[in-house]
């Protein structure tokens, strides 16, 4: 394999505490090295440019079945939206969800290179992973949903956690999974029947368990089995005015318990986009942010992380294993709406969402999200995302960038609202100052998240012995930058390297890379009783035969890479 | 000592049975019994040890005979065909792996061509209908523990989907329905008394091409509006009585066929059953889902649309994908004359098309890849004889509820015959160096 | 205002995409830059000069820029789509997409349209002397802001799905219609002057739709509420006021009600 020296560029490396140094960056064989290590390699001179370890994707719907309806029902989201063939690149298209190729592409031109898909329903499985496939360039991982399984009810009823975990590690082997995903514990299983949990002590029907003991019991399991990232959680109530109440309840979860694992990974509970869950006021005209109290509650409890969900103000697609809030949204904009809910596991809705800056509500969800990534004290614990489709597509990150990065550019956002002072007024996001550096910035897309996942020794930083995955971005930061200068610099890497291979070559993709799945293989010790009622359920109340559950194979999983994880007592 | 093998998966309908069981000679070679499948499935299998499949690809001859050829000469000619045309139309799709259609999918991109799959003459229209207005859906198995109300709109499972009704809908005891069908109320909508007609509590049998009215008022009935004292043949008194019946339920679920999906009104029908199945949420737990056909027809849509955003009559002639049934679907496109040469997989447009449209395949370079002989093979230049999959070889299919499920091999092809991936493939290979591209 | 005359000289095998016909486009340059234009039959872009002899500069801008296509043009797709000024006229009959997506300007085809004339329309004008066919003035796929503005005027009949999802403008037919007027109608006005069949207005939400020949089979979400009397395309007259559909969701304005309505001349 070719070896590279990428020399003189400005590099910001939470891992290696390097804010703008300048450094070299040397590749050989995949991996990072020290310069001294590589005898006679290409050079990139990256002088005057911004050099960091490959992004990471902790949260985006980009593989499986909600996006794949999202696609299908969304002709007129690719209308004036597509970009034909050209050399070493497919057709793409869409907007606010694209074509799996174009998801590829359009990560590594932001100069990402693992990408992580949010929530698998297990019996799709094979499904996220013919896209995970099909989409070039990325290393990624799906987290399978676990929150409203018939399995995890009733052994959490039972407080059954040896029972979980082995449930959980023969789930992850049996869909390739990566992680424990729970969307709105128990309400999505109560949106069988069309009902919901909105708050964490409301039980499950017939389950009788409450949202509350699953996201103990899960972090729980997850914590028995030292799985590599903590429990993923979408909590109750999202959307609603007045939730923060209910993420606060949700967080208490974590309350005490500390993370036992053997990847570096010291948290145990991830809330995801929770700029959907800091809402305060009790009905729409009253809406405000509450962002202030769950960023301050996330800064004081170290066993959490977060990522934000930032408003993007876009025309988009919303999905989420949320069933009943899909359903409650298409009530609200009278949208076209897709539902699918999946026997005994989890459930998914699907509906546009137009997120128009003359509209009060998502002013102050903009400002929300913001709020919530500046107020934040650790960046290593407080990740950017959009929950790409839901608040804006991920292809917005340099102009999130542009607004955390300059307070000029929120400002001149804030003016174009159409309900500027209601926005204002609502929110804190005006007496707000702080610029974030691009320190902050690797950490929140690449060290951070790299760490929470349980992934530092291959992503994150730019140490010798993790992956050579380097992105180079034509920006010298000891210039000063107007706010579309930043966006604009942070939309197309000059380079890009996946695992060693030139990947983008001066802003022209060049290969389609070599990418893993990853997943996690757990060993726990035999288990009859999980067995059992695995055998039992799939004769009773599943439609496939448990000989036709598992995924493998080279169609579905054509370059596996599995972190092994031994759980045996 | 024979051997049995077992979670076969049939490939025939859109209900894609899992729980076949094969039993075969002792040397593995022959299909001796099906266990489990339904009549059509069955013979399905054991249509495969036919003795009188073409093993050779078949070229047309001047005379209308056919000469057989070497797959190589059967790999250049349609190589030559798709590189050189101005825009070529790959058709078929639903009856094989979505590792095939995707290879397809790929050739077609890289001719500018278009692609589509059997929706185009049976469920394209709930396609477009889901576009506009959504999809409240679930699994089968959603059905089968929670379902207290099923409705089938314009289909007959009985005949086309035999198994469906045993498996996922009126007989089966699921988690919450263990009193199996004493706990469910069916209704079936239907110009005819069909076998399934006779099953059901509440028949309507509502005037041919009057179902979109039908839909219409159950939606008004449900609102408690004013209706006219029949709409579509039925009168209103059973249309209030049927929104009644619809509500009381805990869990529903309308399944719709081609009764309704090409009858006049077409995606309309759906939009409006959809929009009755949405509006049934405010009272209580209702779904909906299309009988789709062939067994992996919904997967060649998966496909297409990860791939290219669109589920079926993709247009990539310009190196990007557009979509608008009505200009970019197959029979408009043959009919219009809008494409100059045909290529058939894995399924029967000779026997299903109208015949202006056949009538123009015969008149373009064509090719037609298929286990057997079909009318679609006799109308085309060249005829590829394949494995069949499922049966000969495995490969990933798409439930008509989206479920994937990695179809079984069960015994081998003849000898010397190739699978659909390895015709593809090595057509594929061919028009890359015919292309010049890597 | 300048004219380009496109003589049709060559005819193709299959269809011609023709977007790059539009007074935009032309305008600014001269005829010799025109015939350089591309136009693409299948995967092969070509030039407009290989089908067409070009006649006249454009204008300096699209407002005074005139096409005129002689000759053949019923292979011609997409002539006038997304134009937002000018003129364009067409001698004969024309193919798929005339002015779909067109914000602004005319466009008056002498003979018939094929499907999908001014599909996604926002502004401008469309004039036909022959026959529409079907999707005249509807959304595009899965969009639910169908025709937004603009006029559609046919002399013939038109097809089925006339103004699906129509939100505004106007659309005129003299003659008859097929099945599906204005559903899912959510503002805007359509006048039948000839005769509908089926399913007119079905799904609707607001908006106008005016019927003054016969109508065979009404939805039965409809409610006659009252007889008047008004001027409508030039025809004044006694008309039965509908409302509906019922079946679907309608927005409040203070306090009322609001439908669709469906006027049929009595
Ligand atoms: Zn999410």
């Amino acid at each position: 394999m070719t070896e590279y020296l990428i020399k003189n560029g400005f590099v910001f490396d939470p891992v290696l505490k390097l804010k703008g140094e300048k450094a070299d960056v040397a590749i050989r064989d995949g991996k990072i090295v020290e310069t001294t290590e590589v005898k006679k390699p290409k050079v990139i001179d990256a002088s005057g440019m911004t050099v960091m370890a490959g992004g990471v994707e902790i949260h985006a719907h980009i593989a499986g079945p909600k996006v794949n309806s999202g696609r299908i029902f969304r002709p007129e989201d690719k209308l004036f939206n597509t970009v034909p063939v050209k050399k070493n690149m497919r057709a793409q298209g869409g907007f606010s969800i694209p074509t799996t190729y174009k998801t590829g592409y359009a990560y590594a031109q932001l100069g990402y290179t693992t990408a992580m898909e949010a929530a698998m329903p297990p019996l799709f499985a094979r499904h996220v992973h013919e896209e995970m496939r099909d989409t070039p360039i990325l290393d990624e991982g799906a987290y399978p949903v676990f929150g409203n399984n018939w399995f995890v009810l009733e052994y959490i009823k039972n407080r059954e956690v040896e029972n979980t975990a082995a449930y959980i590690a023969w789930l992850l082997r049996a869909t390739k999974g990566y992680a424990v995903k729970s969307v709105n514990p128990g309400g999505t299983e109560a949106w069988g029947w069309g009902l919901n949990c909105l708050q964490v002590n409301d039980p499950v029907p017939y389950f009788d368990v409450t949202p509350d003991e699953i996201t103990r019991g899960l972090i729980e399991a997850n914590e028995y089995l030292g799985l590599p990232h903590s429990l993923h959680i979408h909590g109750n109530n999202l959307g609603n005015p007045g939730n923060y109440t209910t993420t606060l309840d949700t967080l208490k979860a974590a309350s005490g318990q500390k993370a036992k694992n053997k990847f570096g990974r010291e948290t145990i509970l991830h809330h995801t986009h929770v700029q959907f869950h800091s809402y305060g006021g009790d009905k729409w005209a009253n809406f405000e942010s509450k962002a202030r109290e769950i960023i301050d509650y996330i800064n004081k409890h170290k066993n959490i992380t977060a990522d934000v969900g930032f408003v993007t103000l876009d025309e988009t697609t919303t999905m989420t294993a949320d069933g009943p809030f899909e359903y409650h949204l298409s009530q609200l904009n009278h949208l076209k709406w897709v539902n699918a809910d999946v026997e005994l596991e989890t459930a998914a809705g699907v509906v546009p969402y137009v997120y128009s800056p003359d509209i009060f509500v998502c002013g102050v969800q903009w400002a929300i999200g913001l709020e919530i990534a500046l107020l934040a004290k650790d960046p290593m614990r407080v990740f950017i995302s959009t929950d790409h489709p839901n608040a804006g597509p991920f292809t917005r990150y340099p102009r999130i960038l542009k607004w955390l990065m300059s307070a000029k550019a929120r400002e001149e956002q804030i003016k174009a609202f159409k309900q500027s002072d209601k926005v204002v007024n609502s929110s804190e996001i005006a007496g707000i100052d702080r610029e974030l550096d691009l320190y902050e910035v690797a950490a929140m897309t690449r060290a951070g998240p790299a760490k929470c996942l349980g992934l530092s020794h291959l992503y994150g930083s730019l140490k010798p012995g993790v992956d050579g995955d380097v992105a180079v971005y034509d920006f010298n930061p000891e210039k000063e930058h107007t706010p579309d200068q930043i966006e604009k610099a942070f939309s197309s890497v000059k380079y890009l390297f996946k695992r060693g291979e030139k990947i983008i070559d001066n802003h022209e993709i060049v290969s389609h890379g070599n990418k893993r799945t990853l997943w996690v293989d757990v060993k726990v010790n035999e288990n009859l009783q999980v067995m059992r009622d695995i055998q039992e359920k799939f004769m009773k109340y599943y439609t496939v035969t448990l000989g036709n559950y598992e995924v493998h194979g080279r169609h579905f999983i054509p370059n596996p890479f599995a972190l092994e994880v031994d759980a045996t007592r | 000592m024979t051997k049995t093998v077992t979670d076969v998966i049939c490939p025939f309908c859109g209900t894609l049975c899992d729980d076949i069981e094969v039993v075969l000679s002792d040397d593995g070679k022959k299909i001796l019994e099906v266990v489990n499948a339904c009549a059509i499935g069955a013979q399905k299998f054991h249509h495969a040890m036919a003795e009188d499949r073409p093993k050779k690809p078949r070229m047309k001859q001047p005379d209308g005979t056919y000469k057989e050829v070497s797959y190589d000469e059967a790999v250049e000619y349609t190589a030559q065909m798709l590189a050189n045309a101005k825009k070529p139309l790959l058709y078929g799709w639903s009856s094989t792996s979505c590792e095939a259609d995707s290879i397809g999918n790929e050739i077609t991109e890289l001719c500018g061509g278009c692609v589509d799959n059997t929706a185009a003459v049976c469920h394209g229209t709930t396609l477009i209908a889901l576009q506009d207005v959504g999809v409240p859906s679930c699994t089968l198995g959603e059905v089968r523990n929670r379902a207290d109300r099923i409705i089938y709109w314009g289909c007959n499972p009985a005949h086309a989907h035999p198994r469906h009704m045993s498996r996922y809908s009126i007989f089966p005891r699921g988690f919450f329905t263990g009193k199996g069908s004493q706990s469910r109320k069916v209704i079936v909508v239907d110009p005819r008394v069909t076998d399934t007609a006779k099953l059901a509590d509440y028949h309507y049998q509502v005037e041919q091409g009057r179902d979109y009215e039908l839909l219409q008022a159950f939606r008004t009935a449900l609102k408690g509006e004013w209706l006219p004292d029949t709409v579509a043949g039925i009168p209103k008194e059973k249309i209030y009585e049927g929104a009644e019946v619809m509500k009381s339920g805990r869990f529903g679920i309308i399944f719709f066929g081609m009764g309704v999906t090409q009858s006049l009104s077409k995606n309309h029908n759906i939009d409006a059953a959809i929009c009755l199945t949405k509006e049934l949420n405010t009272y209580t737990k209702f779904t909906i889902m299309p009988m789709r056909g062939h067994y992996n027809v919904t997967g060649h849509g998966e496909v297409l649309g990860w791939q290219y955003g669109f589920p079926y009559s993709v247009d990539i002639s310009r190196g990007y994908a557009r979509y608008n049934p009505g200009d970019t679907s197959t029979i408009d496109l043959l009919l219009r004359g809008e494409v100059d040469a045909f290529f058939s997989i894995a399924t029967d447009p000779g026997a299903h098309f109208p015949i202006d449209a056949v009538r123009r395949i015969s008149e373009l370079p064509s090719v037609a890849v298929d286990p057997f002989i079909t009318p679609t093979t006799e109308v085309s230049k060249l005829h590829v004889p394949v494995a069949f999959v499922g049966i000969e070889v495995g490969g990933n299919a798409y439930r008509m509820d989206n479920v994937p499920i990695d179809c079984r091999k069960v015994i081998d092809p003849p000898e010397g015959v190739l699978t659909d991936e390895q015709f593809l493939e090595r057509v594929l290979k061919r028009i890359r160096e015919l292309k010049g591209v890597k | 205002m300048s004219t380009v005359t496109l003589v049709a000289k060559a005819k193709p095998q299959l269809f011609l995409e023709m977007e790059s016909v539009t007074p935009d486009a032309f305008a600014g340059k001269k005829a010799s830059d025109i015939a350089e234009l591309p136009v693409y039959e299948g995967n092969t872009t070509l030039r407009l000069a290989d089908f067409f002899e070009v006649r006249g500069d454009g204008g300096t801008t699209a407002a005074d820029t005139k096409i005129v296509i002689k000759g053949d043009a019923t292979r011609l797709k997409y002539v006038g789509m997304r134009m937002t000024a000018g003129e364009i006229e067409v001698e004969g009959s024309i193919d798929q997409y005339v002015g779909a997506w067109m914000e602004g300007g005319r466009i008056h085809v002498h003979g018939n349209t094929d499907a999908f004339t001014g599909v996604g329309m926002k502004g401008g004008e469309i004039l036909i002397d022959g026959n529409a066919g079907n999707y005249l003035g509807a959304a595009y796929r899965g969009d639910w802001r169908g025709m937004q503005g603009g006029r559609i005027h046919v002399k013939g009949n038109a097809g089925s799905d006339i103004g699906y999802y129509m939100n505004g403008g106007t659309i005129v037919v003299e003659g008859d219609v097929d099945v599906h007027v204005g559903s899912h109608m959510d503002g805007g006005r359509i006048v039948i002057k000839g005769n509908a069949k089926s399913k007119v207005g079905g799904q609707m939400v607001t908006g106008e739709i005016f019927i003054l020949g016969t109508l065979e089979v009404m939805m039965p979400g409809f409610i006659y509420r009252k007889d008047v009397d008004i001027e409508v395309e030039g025809v004044n007259g006694k008309f039965a006021l509908f409302e509906g559909d019922t079946a679907e969701r309608h927005p409040k304005k203070k306090g009322q009600t609001v439908y669709g309505r469906l006027y049929l001349k009595v």
